[in-house]
């Protein structure tokens, strides 16, 4: 990398759910620590800082990352989605009132982690099988749930999407 | 510190009948109630709290298991002048946390009994020049021979707790063990241990410390029990009751493991906001928290067990050693519980355990789920399939005779007075896992298949509330008052960190005053706010403190009806209304309730003997295992679990405890090992201590029968620490059952496996020479 990119204060400008963000950081900042500290979106959380348990998922440029392991400098003109960007509390995204519901989310610091790889999965796979949902969630740690309810959430998502998309209601993300 | 308020006269209406038959709310699966926070991503965790001019705090830790302190030198490349550094000699109050002995240190004085113990303190506004700093502060020993084991610390060669290294000991004794060997058919003997476990909660400890002359000490913290960070705050800066305040922040997973260690975090930080007089942030990063806060006590449990020609055990005599680490945190109150839980849920006229938790230097073992419990069962739980195949029976049937009923006694010679439905647990798991067919199906495939299969069950209580007196000498208070802006509040110090405590509570609230869920909320966790009603461990909440809710929300309908008019039957409206009336003549709605020991119960502390707890939750679990004999791998392929938990206050939150206590229990029996080197976790890091992932967990099949309990909230028992009990028992006899060989150590890794199954193959080869 190059000197002026570690410490440049010129900024480094990437998109966070939706709006253009510049932030002024050393370019070798994490993102999560960015996207925490510069930015104030904190429900992005660190459960390991070494890329191991996915508390720290988001999803940039359609791809999930651990935001851990990401140098701030390699977030410059992305498209970054957070758990702040899925749903709000007058209209939780599917996924989230699903999580609600099925008993997903227990002492939910895996869980913003947990949403946006569900997000990812279902992005790239809209009817995973319970293999594909295992395979799809793997990186990311949740010591509370045992995982079951959190599969059931998965499925349940998958079966309201469906039942959205027949009766040709459209969802966000 | 909560200043008790007036409480609501007592009225006699007020009665504390259950009214647990017909419920709207209870039972039901309601929205958790922080459950929107926590989706949104705003639920708000230690560290997501950012304060103006806040300063970070960092801890010198030991690299030594023992020694004496020669020095600490400050190197030169450091300006320390930026820094706020807390030794021993700053601590203006008592330097001992106080929990059951006020034995442990908040700072090493003049000497370590532990790696990673903290020595000095030290506090910056920029956290990124922490780890130098922390670096830079050179501490000189001279090292003592340390003691790393129960063996070597019972061999009492070298003393490194009091006289002879015992945190403490127990003896329970029932009828005549010596004199039962004689008239035995069988006796059989085996010896089970297990290792260290970490909680591994997602989110580490962390605490934010503030200090003002005027309002003296406030803590927030990731913590479960705030009267006990409050117990030794009070004592450790020598402050009066009302210049200290804990308050808890939404709590990413505890299990235990914060329960005793914040005390010690939140002291720490109170000392560098204290001396700095700076706002000041603590959280560990992984690696310190794995290496540095309390686990799971390691344990070796013994048993020599008696049996008549029909399998029926005529003597037990067990003896149980937990490894306590270097002091005594809560390891006697664990020790106690895997004494209570040593025998089993069986009849037997003649028992005796003899326990002990030893001293050694390694990082103090504290809380974790279960308690003792999984520890003292997994010993039992193994050792009864043994004794099936010593015996030449089957392991389903030695357990069924062997079953206590309605009206038989445990060990503490404690009377079943409430129904025992162990045959129809088991008959459940047995239909539900179709344990026969599938074991006759996997006799034959086993064969000719290098993976091999088999079916490990396991049966137990698990005593709800705290053990004995404990629930008497807490002496609980928690109540439920109504604001001025028309908000229910659940007045209770017990916290919510998954278990859904939150929304439980609210259940009973709602239900018993008769007012919407929707209507009711917690009040903060905040010692300035909320009564002592007991810390959040031992299952006691859905029991005990759900209990207290019930019963102040009878309470307050009472009072509403005797004196502000309240009808029989009353709409939310009218409803307000007369706590509004009520406000006016007393200035608050308030309803506080004080723990009642059910009558008749009774308990000896000295003999031990009595009613071990007021109520028991039990399980029977069926584990399906496979072993690959050819990779050395045992995996779990299907689980199921059968409990009576009392009432089901919340199928959703009950059947979510259930199964993360399976998997927690799992990764206890074939995941999860602390590699040790010289007194110091070794593996502290989430790539190699391995917990199982949502690819290793296997599908697990949960059922409940219920039978309301009179002493609960609603009629709710324990739930949260029984699914941990069974599986590492269940898992290990069905490995025996797969291929024939009993392990009776846990963690079992594929070495491990490989390593005994090697030694018998060669043990065998020579044999047969
Ligand atoms: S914090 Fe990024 S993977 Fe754990
Ligand atoms: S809900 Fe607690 S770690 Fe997943």
């Amino acid at each position: 990398m190059s000197e002026h990119l570690a410490n440049s204060s010129a900024g480094i400008s990437f998109i966070v759910n939706g709006e253009k963000r510049t932030v002024a950081a050393h370019g070798m900042k994490r993102l999560l620590d960015v996207l925490r500290e510069d930015l104030h979106l904190t429900g992005t959380k660190e459960g390991c800082g070494e890329g191991e348990c996915g508390s720290c998922s988001v999803r940039m440029n359609g791809e999930l990352v651990n935001s851990c392991l990401v140098p701030v400098l390699q977030a410059e003109g992305a498209t970054i989605e957070t758990v702040e960007g899925l749903g709000r509390a007058e209209a939780l995204h599917p996924i989230q009132k699903a999580f609600l519901e099925c008993g997903g989310a227990q002492c939910g610091i895996c869980t913003p982690g947990m949403l946006m790889a569900t997000a990812q999965l279902l992005a790239v796979n809209p009817h995973p099988t319970i293999g594909e949902i295992r395979e799809g969630l793997a990186g990311n740690l949740c010591r509370c749930t045992g995982f079951k309810r959190i599969f059931d959430s998965v499925a349940a998502v998958v079966v309201e999407m469906d039942a959205t998309a027949k009766t040709g209601g459209a969802h966000a993300g | 510190m909560y200043a008790m308020p007036q409480p609501v006269r007592r009225s006699s209406t007020a009665q504390t009948m259950s009214t647990s038959e017909k419920t709207r709310i209870v039972g039901t699966a309601v929205p958790r109630k922080e459950g929107v926070d926590k989706l949104l991503g705003r639920a708000r965790y230690l560290d997501d709290i950012e304060r103006e001019g806040m300063w970070y705090g960092a801890t010198v830790r030991s690299s030594i298991p023992r020694g004496l302190i020669r020095s600490i030198g400050f190197d030169r490349r450091i300006d320390w002048t930026e820094f706020t550094v807390v030794t021993v000699a700053d601590i203006p109050g008592r330097n001992h946390i106080q929990l059951i002995n006020a034995d442990q240190p908040v700072l090493a004085d003049g000497m370590v009994n532990h790696c990673e113990e903290a020595i000095v303190l030290l506090a910056h506004p920029d956290k990124h020049k922490l780890r130098e700093a922390v670096d830079a502060v050179n501490v000189e020993y001279e090292p003592l021979m340390p003691v790393l084991t129960i063996e070597e610390s019972e061999r009492q060669e070298t003393i490194v707790w009091g006289a002879d290294n015992i945190l403490k000991s127990f003896l329970l004794e029932k009828g005549d063990v010596d004199a039962a060997w004689a008239q035995a058919a069988h006796i059989v003997e085996g010896e089970y241990r297990t290792g260290a476990q970490e909680h591994l909660y997602i989110e580490n400890n962390g605490v934010i410390a503030e200090w003002s002359e005027g309002n003296g000490i406030t803590v927030w913290g990731s913590l479960q029990c705030p009267y006990y960070v409050h117990k030794s705050l009070l004592a450790v800066l020598d402050l009066p009751e009302d210049k200290v305040r804990a308050i808890q922040t939404e709590t990413g997973g505890a299990f235990g493991g914060k329960e005793d260690y914040p005390s010690t975090l939140a002291s720490h930080a109170a000392l560098l906001a204290m001396k700095s007089g700076h706002v000041v942030k603590m959280t560990y990063d992984r690696m310190e928290d794995l290496a540095a806060t309390t686990k799971r006590h390691p344990s070796r449990v013994r048993h020599r067990t008696a049996l008549d020609g029909d399998g029926k055990l005529l003597a037990m005599d067990i003896e149980v050693a937990t490894d306590g680490g270097a002091y005594t945190t809560l390891s006697s109150t664990v020790l106690s519980r895997a004494t209570l839980h040593s025998p089993g849920p069986y009849v037997c006229p003649n028992v005796r355990v003899s326990s002990k938790a030893w001293a050694t230097n390694t990082v103090p073992y504290g809380a974790f789920r279960g308690f003792g419990a999984p520890q003292a069962i997994f010993a039992i739980e193994r050792h009864m399939d043994e004794i099936a195949a010593a015996i030449g029976m089957d392991p389903v049937e030695v357990r069924r005779r062997n079953f206590l009923h309605d009206g038989d006694t445990t060990a503490t010679e404690q009377v079943m007075r409430e129904p025992v439905i162990l045959d129809k647990l088991l008959d459940r798991a047995l239909t539900e896992s179709d344990y026969y067919e599938r074991q006759k199906r996997f006799a034959q495939e086993n064969q000719t298949r290098a993976v091999k299969r088999g079916l490990g069950i396991a049966a137990f209580y698990h005593g709800a509330g705290f053990t004995g007196s404990g629930e008497r000498y807490l002496n609980s208070l928690a109540g439920i008052d109504v604001t001025p802006e028309g908000r229910v509040r659940v007045l209770v110090a017990n916290t919510e960190f998954g278990q859904g405590t939150n929304t439980i509570l609210s259940q009973i609230a709602a239900e018993s005053i008769g007012i919407d869920y929707d209507d009711v909320e917690m009040a903060p966790v905040d010692t300035n706010v909320v009564p002592n009603s007991g810390p959040t461990v031992a299952s006691r909440t859905s029991m005990v403190v759900g209990k207290l809710i019930e019963r102040a929300g009878l309470q307050l309908v009472g009072t509403l009806r005797e004196r502000a008019g309240l009808r029989e039957e009353f709409t939310r409206e009218e409803f307000f209304a007369a706590c509004e009336r009520l406000r006016e003549e007393d200035g608050a709605v308030i309803s506080l309730c004080r723990y009642e020991a059910p009558a008749g119960i009774f308990w000896d502390d000295q003999k031990y003997r009595g009613e071990a707890y007021p109520a028991f939750a039990w399980s029977v679990q069926v584990a399906q295992v496979a072993v690959d004999t050819t990779t050395y791998s045992a995996e779990v392929e299907e689980f199921w679990s059968v409990q009576e938990v009392g009432r089901v206050l919340h199928p959703v939150l009950a059947g979510g405890q259930i199964e993360g206590g399976i998997a927690q229990g799992i990764g206890y029996a074939l995941y999860e090992k602390v590699v040790w080197k010289d007194g110091r976790m070794a593996n502290n890091q989430m790539t190699n201590y391995i917990m199982p992932t949502a690819e290793d967990v296997p599908p697990i099949h949960v059922y409940f029968e219920e039978i309301p309990c009179r002493f609960g909230g609603f009629g709710a028992k324990g739930i949260g620490e029984l699914p941990h009990d069974g599986p590492a028992p269940a898992i290990l006899n069905g490995i025996r059952d797969a291929i024939g060989v009993g392990f009776n150590a846990i963690p079992l890794l594929p070495e491990d496996l490989f390593a005994q199954l090697v030694t018998q193959e060669s043990k065998a080869e020579v044999s047969a020479v």
